[in-house]
């Protein structure tokens, strides 16, 4: 039963990583570059879980499902702000210079929080417990542990990817945000508003990464500054496995790369090397495939 | 243009850089002109494990304090100056080469993870600046030179106490390894722990690896879990112990985790909650049991650190400082050379964890306890000598 037990267990640490990865997909969509302070929002929106789920435990009661919904949606919200903030003040006034000076200042914006965010007055660079949203409960089925944070992550991302095609591809922003990543100049003189799209796709891909944060940190409930450097780096190699810009490609390259690294973890003697492991055989398919699984196959581009 | 741009803003960064650089070098071993003894100290103050630098450095300087408000060592007042690695690799030699060749200290003291301070030795060992740490338990430490010292037990003791505890106590006859690749420690702790086991007749069935930070663990836990374990061991530190110890109740793995002292910390129990419950791990002392002295220094320190109650990592720091003073006063001299011959010569030190006898690698002799997690709370259960 043990590789059942492995298959639950690396499609919920990969649809973690499907869910940041859509962010750096989607940015990189509609702006051709690399957003590196996509992986800190990740880090804001679990701190900010845990600073909320003090307050929504008194109105709601503790470990309950609509204090947890609650937590979920504000501190979604509160990183929506960030990362249109963030794109506001540091991206925006690049944007016509090389997509080089971005990218780096992607790395600066990125150490930025990271430090700030270390700094004592700030919340400090010690590990935090993280509260307990809502009660866990194992499920064993046929001798396979499912343990509920797994399967409200697998639900929940399930969900959230539905919603985010169907807002890409039904919505009136959703067709003006995929005119934009086909040919910015011309979805312009369409009267398409730019920066209105840019800004809504930096709100949806920051509200991701929290949700993402938030699950992260169910399943490992320690939390410190730092912490969105691990997933963000995976998830943005998940976006490049599946072919970045490419929306079901990240979310495909997340589960496979969420899939390789728990294979990888439970075998002894190279458990020592998963993630090396897991990189090999990205750079193995990036040989055969260089655009990613999904990319440029499809004609859809977000 | 904008080439050149580029250009002479860098050579602009390149030369403020030197600059700084240049003024970072003071005079060495100045430390006797404003009649203070200067004393250098790293810790790992912020982040994964600044429970533990913490922990060191209040014990530290509640030692230093106790010193000087006694009048000092030979005459004169003890200076600590305190640098933080912020549990990061690299941070350490940076910092203890600013404490010896800015501040001209004439000792180090620290730290508690033996990776970092294993980068700090060697330039304590070359710029002939004894070092004392106070709970690195890996033997490479003090192998570096005969200028490192260590007032704790050396993991080859731990490990074995471990492995007789889990045959013996635990009744276990499979064991199970989870060990952090990344941490010098855990790797010692874990070679160690499987030699003395089978050498006890019982059976590592499952080994597995892990890099410190790692937040999912659950792809080696379900293969421990179909090995069918007795009990596993978990040489590695308190945020990634109480991580594992929630996730393996998750996936189902309901055996005893058992770990060293890396896992003292409160944070393990702050983390881990219930998950915790039952697991035991060994240590360096706990402050409910030992000598009228070991009820002195928790006092103390309770008073002096708001009613907080000391761990193994405060003890150990505490002692240090102290052992530290002492060799300077048998000295009779704050000379680097002339401190270390007397950190050396050290025998029968009355410790807060235990008599302390130097042996001749440098590594202090003392016994192990062993601790279990009850009811929230770190339970003392015996106490191994040497």
């Amino acid at each position: 039963m043990d590789w059942i037990q492995q298959l639950v267990n690396g499609l919920a640490l990969g649809s973690i990583y499907a869910l940041i990865a859509l962010g750096y997909t989607m940015v990189y969509g509609v702006l051709r570059f690399i957003n590196f302070a996509h992986a800190d929002v990740l880090m804001l929106g679990a701190y900010a879980a845990f600073f909320i789920a003090p307050l929504s435990a008194k109105f709601f009661g503790a470990e309950s499902l609509f204090g947890a919904l609650a937590v979920v949606f504000v501190a979604a919200a509160i990183c929506a702000l960030i990362g249109i903030l963030i794109e506001l003040l540091a991206y925006r006034p690049l944007r016509e210079r090389p997509k080089l000076t971005v990218l780096i200042t992607a790395i600066g914006v990125s150490l930025f929080i990271e430090y700030v965010c270390q700094h004592e007055k700030v919340f400090g660079a010690a590990t935090r417990s993280f509260p307990t949203l809502i009660p866990k409960h194992d499920i064993i089925v046929a001798g396979v542990h499912l343990s509920s944070n797994d399967l409200i992550v697998l639900v929940l991302t399930g969900v959230l990817l539905f919603v985010l095609w169907f807002i890409v591809q039904k919505t009136k922003m959703g067709m003006a945000l995929r005119a934009l990543s086909f040919n910015p100049q011309a979805a312009a003189l369409m009267g398409v508003s730019v920066n209105r799209i840019i800004s809504f796709t930096f709100g949806i891909g920051s509200a991701l990464a929290a949700v993402a944060g938030i699950f992260y940190s169910m399943r490992a409930p320690g939390i410190d500054p730092l912490m969105g450097v691990q997933p963000g780096l995976r998830a943005f190699v998940a976006a490049v496995l599946g072919g970045i810009g490419n929306l079901p490609g990240a979310a495909l390259g997340g589960i496979v790369l969420g899939l390789l690294e728990t294979v990888a973890g439970g075998m002894p003697g190279v458990s020592n090397y998963r993630d090396g492991i897991a990189f090999a055989i990205l750079i193995l398919i990036l040989l055969f495939r260089p655009s990613g699984l999904l990319g440029k196959t499809t004609v859809e581009k977000v | 243009m904008r080439r050149l741009n580029f250009i002479q803003s860098a050579s602009a960064l390149f030369a403020i850089t030197a600059l700084i650089g240049l003024s970072g070098c003071g005079k060495p071993g100045d430390s006797n002109a404003s009649g203070e003894i200067i004393v250098g100290e790293f810790a790992s103050l912020t982040g994964k494990e600044a429970t533990f630098g913490t922990s060191a450095h209040e014990g530290t300087l509640l030692a230093v304090e106790e010193i000087n408000a006694a009048g000092g060592v030979i005459g004169k007042k003890i200076k600590l100056v305190t640098e933080d690695n912020q549990t990061k690799a690299g941070e350490s030699s940076t910092v203890v080469n600013k404490l010896i060749s800015k501040d001209g200290a004439v000792a180090i003291l620290g730290e508690v993870a033996s990776s970092r301070s294993l980068e700090a030795a060697p330039i304590c060992q070359s710029s002939g600046i004894p070092m004392i740490s106070p709970a690195s338990t890996n033997p490479k430490v003090t192998e570096t030179g005969n200028y490192i010292f260590r007032v704790c037990f050396i993991d080859p003791f731990q490990g074995t106490v471990m492995a007789n505890f889990a045959k013996n106590k635990l009744k276990a006859q499979r064991v199970a390894v989870l060990t952090d690749v990344k941490s010098d420690y855990s790797k010692g702790l874990a070679k160690f722990f499987k030699e003395g086991f089978t050498k006890a007749g019982g059976e590592i069935v499952s080994e597995l690896d892990f890099n410190g930070g790692d937040k999912d663990f659950k792809a080696q836990l379900t293969t421990i879990k179909g090995a069918n374990p007795d009990a596993v061991f978990v040489p590695g530190y308190y945020t990634d112990a109480a991580l594992i110890c929630i996730q393996a109740r998750e996936i189902g793995l309901n055996v005893p985790m058992f770990g060293g002292d890396g896992w003292e910390s409160e944070k393990l129990l702050e983390i881990g909650k219930e998950a915790m419950e039952g697991h035991y791990f060994s240590t360096h002392y706990h402050p409910e049991v030992g000598s009228p002295k070991s009820k002195a220094f928790v006092e103390a320190y309770k008073k002096r650190f708001n009613g907080k109650t000391p761990d193994a990592m405060a003890a150990l720091g505490y002692d240090s400082a102290m052992l530290l003073a002492d060799a300077i006063k048998r000295a009779d001299s704050a000379e680097s050379g002339k401190i270390r011959d007397a950190l050396a010569a050290t025998k029968d030190f009355d410790a807060v964890t235990g008599k302390t006898l130097m042996n001749e690698n440098r590594d202090a002799v003392k016994s192990a306890v062993i601790l279990q997690i009850k009811g929230g709370k770190f339970t003392y259960m015996e106490t191994i000598n040497p």
